[in-house]
Formats: C-alpha cells, sequence, structure tokens
C-alpha cells in the first residue's frame, strides 16, 4: 500500500495533478463515498433534521456532496488550494476554509452536529516541519474539536493507520482532550476490506457501534471436546458442497461480494451441458 | 465565504489571541448565489448565530437586507423575517476579500470565496 504522507505534505503533495487525479478516478471516488457514507452512520444523526456538519480534510468535496445528499449542511476543512479549488469547480454548496486542522478548528463553542472526516487523520501523524509535533498537533485538533461540537455530538474520521504506535497516539491524544469512545474496525478479517474508524463521542461513555463483517468473532459454548478432535474444517473434500459452503463463509467474513446460499449451490450440472 | 459562516468563525486558533471574535470583515467582490429556503433550519441555527454580529457583518459588505437591530421575540412565526434571514446567512457570499482579527489586527485574505486561515509557525498556539 502506497504511503503518499511519506512522500511530500499534504500542501504539496496534493497540487493541482493530484487534485484532479482525485476527482477523476472513478476507483477513489467510490472508496471515497463509501467511507462518508459509513462516517455519516456511525454519527448517528438525528433523523429528520437539517444538522450542521464539519468535513476535515473535506479535499475536492466528495465526502460533503454525501451529507449534502443527505440533505445535511457542511462546512469543509482542508490545508491543500488545489483540492479546495477543485471543490469550488464542483460546486459543492459546503462553505471552504483553507487551514490547518493540526492548529487547532477556529469556530465558535456548540456550533456543529457532528464532525467527519475520510482518510485524513494519518497526515496529522508525521512531522513535516521542524516545529510539527505530532502528539501535540492531534492534541490541539482534538479539544478545539471538542468545543465546537454541540451537545451528544459525535466526531467519526476514518484513517489509515501506519502502525499500532500511531492508533495508540491517536486515541490516547483524543481521550486526553476528553473524548469518549475509541477504534472501529470493519472488516477485521480480510486485509483489503479493512478499515479503522476513531469514533468519538461528547458526553459520557456511550457503547460503541457495532463493526460490519465481524458476526463470527464470537465464541459459542460447546459442552463436546470431541469437535475439537475432529481436525480442522479445511479437511472437507474439495469441491464437495460443505467445501463450498465453507469457503463463501470465509469470502462473506473477509467482506467479498458472494452469491447467497441456496438450495442449488454445489450441485452438479445437470449433463445438459 | 456565506456569512453564516462568518458567523460561527473566530481566530482563536492565533497565538495570544483571546477571543478572536467578531472578526472584522472587508468585502471586495460579493455574490448572490442561489439555495432552498429551509425553514426548519433557519430556525435551528438562529439561537446559536450572534445577531449583532449578523446585522454587522451584512450592512459592512453592503447587504444588510433591512434586518432589524435587535431580533424580534417572536420571529419563528414571521416568515417574511425567516426568509430575510436564510438569504443572509446562505446566499450572500464574499468572493473576495478580508477577515481582519480584533485582537492582533492579523488579516486573513479571502479569494476564490475560500478564506485563507493558514497561519505562519510563529502564529501557532
Amino acid at each position: 500500500m502506497s504511503r503518499p504522507e511519506h512522500l511530500a505534505p499534504p500542501e504539496i503533495f496534493y497540487n493541482d495533478d493530484e487534485a484532479r487525479k482525485y476527482t477523476q478516478n472513478s476507483r477513489m471516488i467510490n472508496i471515497q463515498l463509501e467511507m462518508a457514507e459509513r462516517c455519516l452512520e456511525l454519527l448517528m444523526l438525528p433523523e429528520e433534521q437539517t444538522c450542521l456538519l464539519l468535513d476535515l480534510g473535506c479535499g475536492s468535496g466528495l465526502s460533503g456532496s454525501v451529507s449534502e445528499e443527505s440533505g445535511h449542511v457542511w462546512f469543509g476543512m482542508d490545508i491543500s488550494e488545489s483540492m479546495l479549488k477543485v471543490a469550488k469547480e464542483r460546486e459543492v454548496e459546503g462553505d471552504l476554509l483553507l487551514g490547518d486542522i493540526g492548529n487547532g478548528i477556529p469556530f465558535q463553542p456548540g456550533t456543529f452536529d457532528g464532525a467527519y472526516s475520510v482518510s485524513t487523520l494519518q497526515w496529522l501523524c508525521n512531522a513535516d516541519k521542524s516545529s510539527h509535533k505530532p502528539a501535540k498537533r492531534l492534541y490541539s485538533l482534538f479539544s478545539t474539536l471538542l468545543a465546537c461540537l454541540g451537545r451528544n455530538a459525535r466526531a467519526v474520521f476514518q484513517f489509515y493507520p501506519e502502525n499500532v504506535y500511531q492508533t495508540d497516539l491517536v486515541v490516547s491524544q483524543a481521550r486526553k482532550a476528553g473524548f469518549f469512545g475509541g477504534l472501529l474496525v470493519d472488516f477485521p478479517d480480510s486485509t483489503k476490506a479493512k478499515k479503522y474508524f476513531l469514533v468519538l463521542m461528547t458526553g459520557g461513555a456511550m457503547p460503541m457501534p457495532a463493526a460490519l463483517g465481524t458476526d463470527n468473532l464470537q465464541i459459542n459454548y460447546t459442552s463436546k471436546r470431541e469437535k475439537m478432535t475432529k481436525g480442522r474444517a479445511s479437511k472437507l473434500v474439495k469441491k464437495s458442497r460443505e467445501w463450498i459452503l465453507e469457503k463463501k463463509e470465509r469470502r462473506r467474513r473477509q467482506g467479498k461480494t458472494t452469491r447467497e446460499d441456496t438450495k442449488y449451490t454445489g450441485r452438479a450440472r445437470s449433463g445438459r451441458f | 465565504m456565506k456569512l453564516l459562516t462568518h458567523n460561527l468563525l473566530s481566530s482563536k486558533c492565533l497565538k495570544g489571541v483571546k477571543v478572536g471574535y467578531p472578526l472584522r470583515i472587508v468585502a471586495k467582490d460579493v455574490k448572490i448565489s442561489e439555495s432552498e429556503y429551509n425553514m426548519e433550519f433557519v430556525l435551528k441555527m438562529i439561537p446559536k448565530l450572534d445577531w449583532k454580529v449578523l446585522v454587522n457583518a451584512a450592512e459592512q459588505i453592503g447587504h444588510g437586507n433591512n434586518l432589524p437591530i435587535e431580533l424580534i421575540e417572536d420571529y419563528e412565526d414571521d416568515e417574511e423575517l425567516l426568509k430575510k434571514i436564510h438569504h443572509v446567512l446562505m446566499e450572500v457570499e464574499v468572493i473576495n476579500g478580508e477577515l481582519i482579527c480584533p485582537e492582533t489586527q492579523r488579516i486573513f485574505p479571502i479569494s476564490a470565496g475560500i478564506p485563507n486561515l493558514l497561519l505562519n509557525e510563529d502564529e501557532v498556539s
């Protein structure tokens, strides 16, 4: 996986070329939209209400258009002028600000009903200038964000942590700033579909929302030890119905698209072919 | 930049600034764009807004729109007023101009409708 944050600081990496690429590449667009939809879902906004949202690292406003579609009003903040220019060309409805979220969020207390960010936070884990201290920048982001969120509002950050130290750093700084909540991992079994969300809550610890693709993580109690001695499930006869069902189940756990199980699954062709 | 954003924005990220609100606004170009009227959203935002700041900002950029200096108490039923507020908040956009910090007089330029709030290294608190 390529890590653009190792190549250059965001305001330099996202130049005019890169900004255009970002808004024309359909694969990137789809990932961005999907992540933004999931972020909005995790925000758990009150239904049938127009909310004021903050998009941190809004870029060309792809994630903002998702909140527009759900009928919300949004403000976007980004450090790259080129990306914001593209957003203006796309005529997004949200108001845009050019600024560094690592220096704090410059809004009045209690402004927003929610804040979200799609693949931005990992940029803050790097020190691009000698004056940058990632922990300090994350703390000033979280503490000022907490101040400008309304009561019971949430903030959701989808990001790509490089290693466990980065997740620890991010979570510990968010807690230090006074947020509740923690890390949510969708599709933890799959290397490709795995996605990290930092779900931050204000006003009391509430249960974390459920992650996607984790239905089979719970181990049921069994009194029979014999089951274990039978050997592993992968010893099934290849191409048998059981083997196919198991394989499909495994794909589903990894979040891949899989056809439904039906009575025809694993049945031989009639021979007319 | 819409006046809704201006009403909620401060410059307290600057080193040494305590309140940083309201930012003074100087407009060179102003554009009127159309935006769908959403009464529920306007009603929701009014308690969050600083009314005097809104009236002043609207007058400073020449789109005062005859807003009352004091917000009347039963504004909820006055649809004409709500539509005026919606127009000032959501449809009047500053394209080129400046925002000025009330405490340090630091100038934040607005170009192509985007205010530039980037700070120099020595201004970060």
